[in-house]
């Protein structure tokens, strides 16, 4: 299923050329905030989930799951050597398996990590930090898996990535409750609320459905993944 | 020993056909695959790689459908036209990779002989993204030979290769081709599948235009008559032997020689030493003029 060839190949595209430094950024914003807002606020409780819960979860993780995961099959099908992948006689779905795996590892790294740092150096978080992390690893899954599946589907896919998290997500689901059935986000943030209930999370989802849906998202989107990659095509010049 | 065999293959993109009605068989040796831009090469190219699904027809590598097919690329291989590659990685690391995604038990031994054999060994461990385009090409075709295909497709590969380098790709392919394998390759410059290859096929706007030795093909064009430039020691005595035969077409006196026209080739190579010996004149220099591929290709297109 995973393939180390296609996998080393996709994180060298992805953290070459100081993409890695770039894919890091956002992160030290949120842990050099953190810092900050410890220094200004030390006896202040309801920021971490405040500042961890909005920033981590609404900037930081979707849009580095949506820089990774559109990257690490997208650019090359767009630059054209993805056919050097698929000339071979490697499984369709070994390749979206192993691209999502890298995707997901490597979001978890840039985006899940770092709240988990950022949570351990807030004032009196230690268990928001791991509820935060185990939310956010459960939203770069999802998030990695839906947006491999938009880079196959689409050529525009970071512009369907940027709708969906802002308005879908940042926008719609905030005034229409039934709109967080499909919000990514709020699986994270259930998952995260279920672990260490805090009202600052805003969690709209509870554990059982945040799990469920997240399961069936992130199976669906690489079945689906799978398939249109089987049928990928290269075109000609009509005559 | 393989065979590509195409039967009735259309293919359309809405209302655009680009491939229309083809049936041939690709079998071991060297065809060329000739053409104008956007007379449906790549189509067909991309149809037998599998990156294609036909709209109409089947197409299948000995018996087997290439389309959803990915089995068929451990006997397949492709070079594509465009040349992005894996540019961070060196030339090496990208044709030992294509040996382990082929599952080669011996993957770095492999890539050694592919690139060996296409002569890039001196700059294998730099950067694809140094290399010119033409070492491109060429660390392309190392990789669509690292698993030692039984049928290797090739997209245009001598876009951008000097005149040495395409000597070398000539000499390579053509020994692939002798060694049994089916080696098909695209392109619209004329000089390179007359060099390379006997075997043609002529796709003009979509469809099927010749097929075959491409000298066979000019032979049967009787409506249009061949041209040879005749040089003698007397070319008005020539000149007005040969305007009495059936078979000339025309003639015409220039400075340079005789410019003659005839309708029958096997007729007028026959006979044209039998004249001159009979009008006791000298033959010096007897050049087919337009036996050239540009002439079959321009010809067709033309019909």
């Amino acid at each position: 299923m995973f393939n180390p060839t296609v996998a080393a190949i996709t994180a060298r595209a992805t953290l070459g050329r100081r993409r890695a430094v770039f894919l890091a950024l956002p992160a030290v914003i949120l842990i050099a905030l953190t810092l900050v807002l410890r220094a200004s606020h030390p006896g202040d409780s309801s920021w971490p989930a405040n500042v961890l819960g909005d920033f981590g979860f609404s900037v930081l993780l979707p849009l580095t799951a949506l820089i990774i995961g559109t990257g690490v099959l997208g650019a090359e099908i767009d630059d054209g050597s993805v056919v050097h992948l698929l000339a071979t006689p490697v499984r369709r779905a070994d390749v979206i398996i192993t691209k999502f795996a890298v995707a997901a590892g490597l979001t978890a790294l840039f985006a899940a990590l770092p709240e988990l740092i950022a949570g351990l150096i807030a004032p009196h978080s230690a268990k928001l930090a791991w509820a935060l992390f185990a939310g956010a690893l459960v939203g770069s899954v999802v998030y990695s898996a839906v947006f491999v599946l938009a880079s196959v589907v689409t050529t525009r896919a970071i512009a369907f990535g940027l709708l969906y998290v802002a308005v879908w997500e940042g926008l719609l689901s905030n005034l229409v409750g039934g709109v967080r059935i499909l919000s990514i986000a709020h699986y994270s943030l259930g998952v995260a609320n279920a672990i260490y209930p805090d009202q600052n999370l805003q969690a709209g989802l509870g554990l059982g459905t945040s799990l469920v849906l997240a399961i069936v998202i992130t199976i669906g989107g690489l079945s689906l993944a799978t398939r249109r990659l089987e049928t990928f095509s290269l075109t000609g010049d009509p005559a | 020993m393989s065979t590509i065999e195409l039967r009735n293959v259309s293919r359309w993109y809405g209302n655009v056909v680009a491939v229309n009605d083809i049936t041939m068989d690709i079998g071991p040796g060297v065809t060329g695959l000739l053409g104008p831009n956007g007379a449906g090469k790549s189509t067909i190219l991309h149809m037998i790689a599998g990156f294609l699904e036909p709209s109409k027809g089947t197409l299948t590598l000995d018996g087997t459908p290439t389309w959803k097919n990915p089995g068929v690329y451990r006997r397949l291989g492709l070079v594509p036209e465009r040349d992005s590659v894996y540019a961070f990685l060196t030339g090496a690391e990208f044709v030992t990779a294509t040996a382990r995604l082929h599952k080669l038990t011996d993957p770095k031994r492999s890539a050694r002989w592919a690139i060996d054999l296409t002569e890039m060994s001196q700059a294998q461990d730099r950067k694809i993204a140094t290399y010119s385009k033409g070492m491109r090409q060429r660390i392309k075709v190392a990789a669509a030979l690292v698993h030692d295909p039984e049928i290797l497709l090739l997209d245009e590969p001598f876009n951008g290769m000097d005149p040495r380098q395409r000597l070398h790709m000539m000499d390579l392919l053509t020994r692939l081709g002798e060694e049994g394998r089916s080696v098909l390759f695209s392109s619209h410059i004329l000089e390179e599948v007359e060099r390379l290859s006997g075997t043609i096929q002529v796709m003009v706007a979509g469809r099927l235009a010749a097929s075959g030795d491409f000298r066979a093909i000019r032979r049967l064009m009787t409506s249009r008559p061949h041209v040879f430039h005749v040089k003698t020691t007397d070319d008005r005595r020539l000149a007005a032997a040969l305007v009495g035969r059936d078979y000339t077409h025309a003639v015409e006196l220039t400075s340079k020689g005789l410019q003659v026209r005839t309708s029958d080739f096997g007729a007028f190579c026959a006979q044209i030493a039998v004249i001159t010996r009979d009008e006791n004149i000298r033959l010096t220099e007897l050049l087919p003029t337009d036996e050239s591929l540009e002439s079959v290709f321009g010809y067709l297109i033309a019909n």
